[in-house]
């Protein structure tokens, strides 16, 4: 059996994938009984960095020290037996098995025969130390977010874990289970494991870490003891600079109903309902906003608006038209377009030409397609103009989509998506994982959408991008919205407690 | 030491040709250390075939007409692969081909002149073969079926229900009791180039489904959302293309075509129904290495089809000069798939040794 | 009556003993995430070394160990492309199908007509094998009858009640959480299509040594193929599996027995078929969830993908 990590120490580590380094030359340290912040943005590398740590992915240069001892760790199996443990910000768990059998695959010493039922009491009496309750029997897919970040802790425990990396643990939960997720991290703190939080907020970093350290762009910017320092210290090594977006939102008068959505119920893809008789509706010149924890219907009532989802009850028009239960097609000629969450996932074809890319949602134009054939000189020229109008960094437009950055990619998609001048423009985590320039680029052509008259549906988990860009904003809270405020209401101060549920405001 | 594998980051059209040619030659390699394992002399087991499917004008005449079939299924095939749909039945759309265009042959054959009788069973054939194809689909878009399980069903149920054909209700009157139709009347035999058993009615057809369906799948909108699916289906589903209609006219188009190879096949040569074994020898199963190998492109498949028709007629030369069972072709369709499979992983990925 | 009642029941079982085995292998393979269309291929392999072994050697017992020597062997193929290389699985299974029945009629080429003189007989159980009826359709079988049975259950108690049983599992539901976990599972894969090649390379033995004691070619007949289908009516379930092959068998000796009643034996070869689409159609009309697929079946998983 290896000795307890005492200290653990990363040093000069270097990471790329296809030639983008993610990772470089980082140094790292951190002792028992202290919680270490990892700080960064979306695609900092700070989730590289640790799945090089836990032995997911080898680094191309630097080296690891336990207790001052060099160390290998070319797969997660040496890892855990060195006695580092991780929860990952998407969980590893088997859906179809149960909480035991989960916790029964990486456990060394699980027994060969039954080995659910005879490590069932050990989790119950682990789950009752640190205050982690589960049903060790019921499936994963059964059991609540915040159920499922406790089976994969115990996990880790089971398996003798000093070193424990929390991947955005809160970023799934409510304030609630975050506060109690804080409290049994603390006690473990106590109990003299050493803990590393990967987060971008910096609430968090300063609520629980002893130190934390600060990545930009794959390199370490700073570390600090979070006693020395105060955020907005933090916020400008995390970003490079000072914070304040610098983007004015003119005022618009009121103008012309664009989307109606009324009572609107839909189910999530397990059959329940997961929005819940939401309505609202958005005007031109608007920038309306979702907030909330994702997970809370968000999804689903973004494709119940653009026709990937069927409703349950309710309506939804769109500049008086019925739309409700049309297919996305129809959707889109009604004058809807959409910027769809993970862009890679739903965005693009990622083996298809950035020309055919830029058609993806107009191909069955009238422009790019005559008589079904494709009139492949439109579709150039018109790809051509995206690119120059959306500074979307390629080659040329004969490159493979997959081969552009994520923000590259992301400027297409919305190029693609407002260049035909949508009346309603839906945008999901438009922003998401996107390094700070392109992330300032989209906002400001949001505003610009907005300006122009078009009226914006965004979904954010992201307050600060909320608050620069919404005019009204709805916080959704179990396929409920909790209220919806004007920008500049008072009660805005609330939202925190709206997006955990706690707050209710009376339907205006 | 430490073994690197990365991704290749560029793939020019000549790494794709030499990473081709490697692993036909590695295969043939391997083939000829099977054959040597077995006593067979390989050197000479090898260039038999070769020499038995090109190395004649008689051998070419036999390779053509094997590859009919194969670049009919075979263009079909990379469609339905293109929209991530594995169609591994289509030996039996082509049966199903050949059952629908026999019935007209056999019915309406009698009355009809051979410019009107022999549309006509091609276009029963289509439609045979597209019914066939058209259930997996239709299995698979709405109840998400596996597709794969599907087709592989339907192969058996039209196998047996085609043997039912000719040994209970179909059976010939002429045919002294053996399982076999009645032979199809004059005007539904289609004509040969002579001195060969190139039935050029089915060649014409070949060769032209090929043309469409390039076009179709580069130059229209169709093809275009086929390649979308393929791609990425979750990003097709968001751009609106409809998978459910997509589907069904790729799986009608597959076997479709399949179902015309089997008119051909059934009209050019056999002129009767007969076992499914002896209508196609395999040629659905072949078909989907032709179109694997052209890398799913429509025009390659010409290339591929007449490659593997020639495996074929080769394996026929060994059997006669060697004495060796038909099956020995398998060694070499199978032996050659591995290597291309190994090919194309050493095309995408880039594996360094360091120390 | 009764005679004719414990001949066909007997001969259902003869009939259903390789298609368990081979779906016992299958399941396993496929519960690691591996879909194996390499069965038929596996199967005509294990029945040629099977057979010549036991030709020379007289020894059915040495067959049956070449026979699965053979399969595990020839099956490292289908677990080098689509573990290692990742490859599409259809194929990689479609070219282990070609070459296993292409070496099987070569190397089978010099025995075909030829009989062995020894083939596997029956094996009565004392005391068990004297119970009226049942004694002699279940206890007076090959052994080939027992090993399936006896495996089957193996399979299905280390499937689901041991913690290897559970990392295969998990491995076919969530390669990437099965890694995290410290699981090799490129290793599980490997092991579970070996350990599949060898269950097909002993139903092949079954069929090339005792069902029939004549080398014919090709004498797997399509079976390797009704495994597959077997498998997804099993449910990837090896208890299942049980129920399910000794079902089929019986439909293979209803044809010959309902034959001279004028019903056509092609219909009822077609009902395993049709039975295996009417199952999927059933479950996919219903709760996908009841299905119980491994979620990443025929899925390829790369390490250290980001």
């Amino acid at each position: 059996m290896v000795k307890k990590i005492e200290k653990l120490e990363m040093r000069g580590i270097s990471k790329s994938f296809h030639g983008i380094p993610a990772n470089q030359e980082i140094d790292l340290t951190i002792s028992s009984g202290e919680i270490l912040g990892l700080l960064g943005e979306n695609g900092a590398g700070k989730t590289t960095l640790m799945n090089i740590l836990y032995g997911l992915y080898q680094p191309e240069a630097g080296e690891i020290r336990i207790n001052g001892e060099r160390v290998r760790i070319s797969s997660p199996l040496e890892s855990i037996n060195l006695g580092i443990g991780m929860v990952h910000q998407h969980f590893m768990l088997v859906d179809n098995h149960t909480a035991a059998e989960n916790i029964a695959l990486g456990y060394k010493q699980a027994p060969f025969l039954f080995p659910q039922k005879k490590i069932k009491d050990d989790i119950v009496a682990l789950s009752k130390k640190f205050n982690l309750e589960i049903d060790p029997l019921k499936k994963i897919w059964q059991l609540s977010a915040g159920e499922q970040q406790r089976v994969e802790i115990i996990k880790t425990l089971f398996n003798g874990a000093d070193l424990l990396i929390l991947d955005e643990p809160t970023s799934v939960l409510t304030p609630q289970e975050a506060q109690d997720l804080f409290r049994v991290l603390k006690d473990m703190k106590a109990a003299g494991h050493l803990i590393i939080l990967i987060s971008h907020k910096l609430d968090e970093i300063m609520d629980l870490c002893d130190r934390v350290t600060v990545l930009q762009k794959g390199r370490i910017v700073g570390h600090a003891q979070t006693a020395d320092v105060d955020k907005s210290t933090l916020a400008r090594m995390m970003v490079g600079r000072d914070v304040i977006f610098d983007i004015q939102r003119e005022k618009m008068p009121p103008s012309r109903q664009v989307l109606r959505v009324s009572n609107v119920t839909v189910n999530s893809d397990k059959g329940f309902p997961a929005v819940k008789g939401v309505s609202f509706d958005i005007h031109r010149n608007e920038i309306f906003g979702i907030a909330g924890v994702s997970g809370n219907g968000q999804r689903e009532l973004v494709e119940s608006i653009t026709g990937l989802r069927k409703l349950v009850s309710g309506k939804i028009t769109v500049n008086g038209k019925d739309i409700s239960n049309q297919s996305p097609r129809k959707i889109y000629n009604s004058g809807v377009s959409h910027v769809p969450e993970e862009r890679i996932k739903f965005g693009i074809a990622p083996g298809l030409y950035l020309y055919e890319n830029a058609i993806l949602k107009q191909h069955h134009l009238k422009e790019y397609s005559r008589n079904s054939m494709l009139a492949y000189g439109n579709i150039k020229s018109h790809a051509r103009s995206l690119v120059d109008a959306f500074q979307v960094l390629a080659p040329s437009i004969n490159v493979q989509t997959k081969d552009l950055s994520g923000g590259n990619i992301q400027k297409l998609i919305l190029g693609r998506e407002i260049s035909h001048e949508p009346d309603l423009l839906v945008a999901s985590h438009p922003t998401y994982g996107l390094d700070v320039g392109a992330t300032e680029y989209l906002r400001k052509q949001l505003l610009k959408q907005r300006k122009a008259g078009g009226a914006v549906l965004l979904v954010s988990e992201d307050l600060e991008e909320i608050f620069e860009l919404c005019d009204r904003i709805a916080v959704i809270f179990q396929g409920e919205f909790m209220g919806i405020l004007n920008s500049d209401d008072p009660q805005v101060s609330d939202i925190g407690l709206m997006m955990a549920g706690s707050l209710k405001l009376p339907a205006a | 030491m430490k073994i690197r594998i990365t991704d290749r980051a560029k793939i020019t059209p000549r790494d794709q040709v030499l990473a081709l040619v490697f692993s036909i030659m590695a295969g043939l390699f391997v083939i000829g250390l099977i054959f040597l394992a077995f006593g067979v002399n390989p050197v000479f087991a090898i260039t038999k075939i070769f020499a038995g499917s090109f190395g004649s004008l008689y051998g070419f005449k036999e390779t053509i007409t094997k590859a009919i079939p194969l670049i009919l299924i075979g263009v079909g095939l990379t469609i339905a692969f293109r929209a991530k749909f594995w169609n591994i039945g289509a030996e039996s759309q082509l049966l199903m081909g050949a059952i629908f265009g026999t019935w007209v042959g056999l019915n309406w054959g009698p009355h009809l002149p051979a410019p009107v009788i022999i549309p006509l069973m091609f276009l029963a054939g289509f439609i045979g073969g597209a019914i066939w194809g058209l259930i997996p689909a239709f299995f698979k878009v709405k109840f998400a079926i596996n597709e794969v399980i599907s087709t592989l069903m339907m192969n058996y149920i039209c196998a047996e229900f085609l043997t039912f054909l000719i040994v209970g209700p179909w059976k010939g009157k002429t045919k002294f009791g053996f399982p076999y139709t009645d032979d199809l009347p004059e005007s539904a035999i289609l004509g040969l180039i002579s001195g060969s058993r190139i039935h050029y009615v089915t060649l014409i057809l070949a060769v032209l489904t090929v043309v469409i369906l390039g076009m179709i799948v580069y130059k229209t909108r169709f093809g275009y959302e086929v390649r979308v699916i393929g791609e990425n289906p979750e990003a097709a589903r968001y751009a609106g293309i409809d998978f459910f209609r997509t589907t069904l006219i790729i799986m009608a188009i597959s076997g479709g075509v399949a179902g015309l190879a089997g008119v051909g096949e059934v009209a050019g040569i056999h002129h009767y129904l007969s076992y499914p074994a002896s209508i196609s020898s395999g040629y659905g199963f072949t078909a989907i290495i032709v179109a694997w190998l052209a890398k799913l492109n429509p025009f390659f498949v010409i290339v591929s089809g007449i490659f593997f028709a020639g495996i074929l007629v080769g394996g026929d030369a060994i059997q006669i000069s060697l004495g060796l069972p038909a099956a020995t072709v398998e060694i070499f369709n199978g032996t050659l798939l591995v290597f291309l499979i190994m090919g194309d992983y050493f095309l995408k990925h880039k594996i360094s040794i360091e120390r | 009556m009764e005679d004719i009642i414990v001949s066909v029941a007997q001969r259902t079982l003869i009939a259903g003993t390789p298609l368990l085995l081979g779906t016992t292998g299958e399941v396993i393979c496929e519960r690691s995430g591996i879909l194996n269309l390499g069965v038929e291929g596996v199967m005509a392999i294990g029945a040629v070394a099977a057979f010549i072994v036991t030709f020379y050697t007289q020894n059915p017992w040495l067959g049956i160990m070449a026979a699965i020597a053979a399969g595990m062997m020839i099956s490292i193929i289908h677990a080098f492309a689509s573990v290692s290389l990742q490859s599409n699985q259809v194929v990689s299974g479609l070219a282990l199908t070609m070459l296993g029945l292409g070496i099987s009629s070569l190397a089978g080429k010099p025995y075909v007509g030829k009989a062995l003189d020894e083939k596997m007989g029956t094996l009565a159980i004392p005391f068990l094998s004297d119970i009226p009826i049942l004694g002699r359709i279940f206890f007076d079988q090959t052994p080939f009858f027992y090993m399936a049975i006896v495996l089957a259950l193996a399979a299905w108690f280390i499937l689901s009640y041991t913690e290897l049983g559970i990392k295969i599992r998990s491995t076919g539901e969530n390669p990437k959480a099965t890694e995290a976990q410290g699981v090799n599972v490129s290793l599980i894969r490997y092991g579970c299509i070996i350990v599949g090649g060898g269950f097909s390379g002993m139903a092949g033995a079954n069929l090339s040594i005792s069902y029939s004691k004549l080398w014919i070619e090709g004498m797997t007949a399509g079976r390797g193929w009704i495994v597959v289908a077997l498998t997804i009516f099993a449910l990837w379930n090896p208890m299942r599996a049980v129920v399910g092959a000794f079902l089929f068998g019986g439909i293979f000796v209803l044809q010959y027995l309902l034959q001279p009643l004028g019903i056509s034996p092609n219909f009822l070869a077609m009902l395993p078929y049709i039975g295996t689409l009417l199952v999927l159609l059933m479950i996919g009309i219903g709760d996908s969830k009841k299905l119980n697929a491994p979620a990443m079946l025929g899925e390829s998983y790369k390490r250290g993908e980001r």
